[in-house]
């Protein structure tokens, strides 16, 4: 609290505020929202599964672009759905996914003095973010959005205008920020075939199996005839002699008897099953 | 929300809503919610009559008078059967998943226009439950949310297909959600609002006299990339990639039974018939019919007409999955990031391009002079670009190939007499393989 004392001090005097721009619904929606928001941001750092920390994360999201429709700016609300919620957290899932929903965090430290190093960032922006939220809580005139979106275009007009003349140079540097890093991560997880044969196209395939000379198609299945279908049984070629591939070799070096059993059931002349059995035969 | 900002800049659907008494929204959302319910009812009965037609045979016909009620006896069956969650399933999430998918489809619908300007129970309304500023994206953010539903479904089931299907479709719907958000840019470029209210009212016109002034007309390229992202978009066929029931059993919901299956099965009809009514909406003039004037034009008649349209949109998707067979995943890809993305970039560029020229009234030898450069720049890169290498593929070289080609002096020699059977050489004690008949 000192600190925002401190900053309180800091400014010449607090400006007059709008006070009574708060209506009862957005009373109730702050209400409700808020501790949601919270507690999606509490429950992502305590939830034990990385997934539902995840979620936790989006039910916050989620939270803060109600509350910012509910301020006047329906556009930012919704492209916080749309980006954040739709896009950057189903790819946070998409690689949580693929990791295993099993994973925990690691404890191993890989960095030398990487908590320490951690802690102090931490503090440190903590510092900045209770500074400029507190500067923005004492010393800004709250406005309200009426008027940016009522005139020149509204909302959408209004924002499209400041990004692509005011605030252009910031605008482009973040989009070649972010295709910096998105051509960085394509690089790290590149896999390349420098020196491994790429891979064959179906089309050479083909051409490769026609040219081998060996046989193109698959090998013919066992005969099947009115009075035997076991596989033991040849296919018989067109011109009625035994077709050699359609046997299975195991089937040629097998013994007589082992088989009797199924060429008995073949011929009909094997076990009948009666009411009671379960099994059709038993060999 | 405070007074100014609904007074904000809006058109005149918001301002017809914006006095609506609250029994009157009352009976819009349950209304949007019978009609959506009724039409997935209707959806699944159609699908499966239309399907069948197309393959000869009759579809559904024995419950309800030509079978219409087939669907709603399904639905009924569903409720009460057994709800089975797996063991080794996450129970939060598989209970959520199918909620998560299904609420924002229905909520999706809330900014669509029904119709124009109606009276109903005395007081002057339209026929739309809200009308915001930002209405496109509100379908869009929806969207967004709804594959939350898919993906934790699969996660959540716990078991290996529906966890390839989530990733799938977590990857699907990004893509085309870029494709469908860049084809939508267009139409908002040229209303000048992202209001589905407004959107409707700028397409009220007509071109050369006697066309329509739908942006489906006007933007075909931006219409026919909205299609082709729509259908990836709801996970239907050709796209079904995250339900391929010859790869993936039953994708993202192969371990959901009963009501949960059910709320499923709801979600993606809601959702087609979500997109087919933006579709609708952003391309085919809303609820306008396809003449301008007042005959058959106001009031309820704007439904009939909305009604036929999205109907046309759904036939649509029948068709397709009863025409065309499933893409391959890379495939499917990479139509979506190298042909859909870039050509909705280049589209955009051309409209902006145009605007700008309609905009600041260029006389005509400047717009003349403009189409010249363009021309010529679009000459000039056919022009760098390297000749593809032609290949005749259709000749087989008769020597050295090892292709089996026959003789071009062939001479079809006589049929052979029949010759005697032979059976295999083999001692017939030892011989395994046998006729059947020495067990006797």
């Amino acid at each position: 609290m000192s600190l925002l004392t401190f900053l309180a001090q800091q400014q010449p005097e607090p400006v007059q505020r709008v006070v009574d721009t708060v209506t009862t619904g957005e009373a109730i929606t702050f209400w409700v929202l808020g501790p949601l928001a919270l507690a999606g941001a509490l429950g992502m750092l305590f939830a034990r599964n990385a997934v539902h920390s995840a979620l936790w994360l989006v039910v916050t999201m989620l939270s803060l672009g109600v509350l910012y429709m509910v301020q006047q700016a329906p556009f930012l609300g919704f492209v916080q759905i749309i980006v954040y919620t739709g896009a950057i957290m189903m790819l946070f899932l998409f690689v949580l996914m693929m990791v295993g929903r099993d994973s925990s965090d690691s404890v191993v430290e890989v960095i030398r003095g990487q908590r320490l190093a951690a802690a102090l960032l931490g503090i440190g922006f903590a510092v900045i973010l209770v500074g400029s939220v507190g500067r923005a809580l004492t010393g800004v005139d709250a406005r309200g959005l009426a008027e940016a979106n009522t005139t020149n275009g509204g909302n959408v007009g209004n924002i499209g205008q400041k990004l692509f003349t005011d605030y252009l140079f910031a605008f482009e540097l973040t989009s070649a920020l972010l295709i910096t890093a998105a051509l960085g991560a394509m690089i790290l997880a590149f896999v390349g075939r420098d020196g491994k044969p790429s891979k064959k196209t179906q089309k050479e395939l083909v051409e490769e199996r026609f040219q081998s000379g060996k046989r193109v198609g698959s090998l013919p299945g066992p005969g099947v005839f009115a009075t035997a279908n076991s596989v033991a049984t040849p296919a018989l070629l067109p011109d009625g002699s035994v077709a050699e591939e359609s046997l299975f070799d195991v089937i040629e070096a097998t013994d007589k008897a082992t088989l009797s059993g199924d060429v008995a059931d073949v011929a009909g002349t094997g076990h009948q099953p009666d009411s009671h059995a379960l099994k059709g035969s038993e060999s | 929300m405070t007074q100014q900002f609904v007074a904000a800049e809006i058109g005149e659907t918001a301002k017809l809503l914006a006095d609506d008494p609250f029994w009157l929204i009352l009976i819009k959302v349950v209304a949007i919610f019978a009609f959506l319910v009724v039409m997935t009812l209707f959806m699944i009965n159609w699908e499966r009559k239309v399907v069948g037609r197309m393959q000869q045979r009759p579809g559904p016909n024995r419950v309800g008078p030509n079978g219409w009620l087939q669907s709603l006896a399904d639905g009924l069956k569903l409720a009460f059967k057994e709800d089975i969650r797996p063991v080794l399933a996450d129970k939060w999430v598989f209970f959520l998943a199918p909620v998560i998918s299904c609420i924002p489809a229905f909520l999706a619908f809330s900014v669509i226009p029904l119709a124009g300007e109606v009276s109903l129970f005395g007081e002057q309304t339209a026929l739309q439950l809200v009308d915001l500023p930002v209405g496109v994206l509100v379908v869009l953010a929806c969207s967004s949310i709804g594959v939350y539903g898919i993906v934790l479904s699969g996660w959540a089931s716990g078991s290996p297909y529906p966890l390839l299907s989530s990733l799938r479709a977590a990857a699907q719907v990004i893509s085309y959600e870029i494709a469908m958000g860049l084809s939508i840019v267009a139409v908002i470029m040229f209303t000048g609002s992202m209001s589905t209210g407004d959107i409707v009212g700028a397409q009220a016109t007509t071109v050369l006299g006697f066309a329509p002034g739908w942006f489906g007309l006007l933007l075909f390229p931006s219409f026919a990339i909205y299609v082709v992202s729509m259908v990836g978009e709801t996970n239907r066929a050709p796209f079904d990639l995250p339900e391929a029931e010859s790869e993936l059993v039953g994708g993202f919901h192969t371990e959901y039974s009963s009501l949960k299956f059910a709320l499923f099965f709801l979600a993606e009809y809601v959702n087609m018939v979500t997109v087919s009514a933006l579709a609708t909406t952003l391309f085919l003039g809303g609820y306008h019919a396809p003449w301008s004037g007042e005959f058959m034009n106001t009031g309820w008649w704007g439904l009939l007409w909305f009604v036929i349209k999205t109907l046309s949109f759904l036939f649509l998707f029948i068709w397709l999955r009863g025409t065309l067979p499933r893409l391959r995943y890379d495939q499917f890809m990479k139509l979506g990031w190298k042909v859909l993305v870039p050509t909705s970039l280049v589209w955009i560029m051309a409209v902006a391009v145009i605007r700008t020229g309609a905009i600041q009234q260029l006389s005509t030898a400047q717009r003349l002079i403009a189409l010249g450069v363009v021309v010529g720049l679009v000459l000039l890169v056919s022009f760098l670009l390297p000749d593809k290498k032609v290949q005749d593929t259709k000749g087989v070289p008769l020597a050295g190939s090892g292709f089996p080609v026959p003789p071009l002096d062939l001479v079809v020699p006589k049929a052979a007499p029949k010759r005697k059977v032979k059976v295999a050489n083999i001692p017939a004690d030892k011989a395994a393989v046998t006729t059947g008949k020495e067990a006797e």
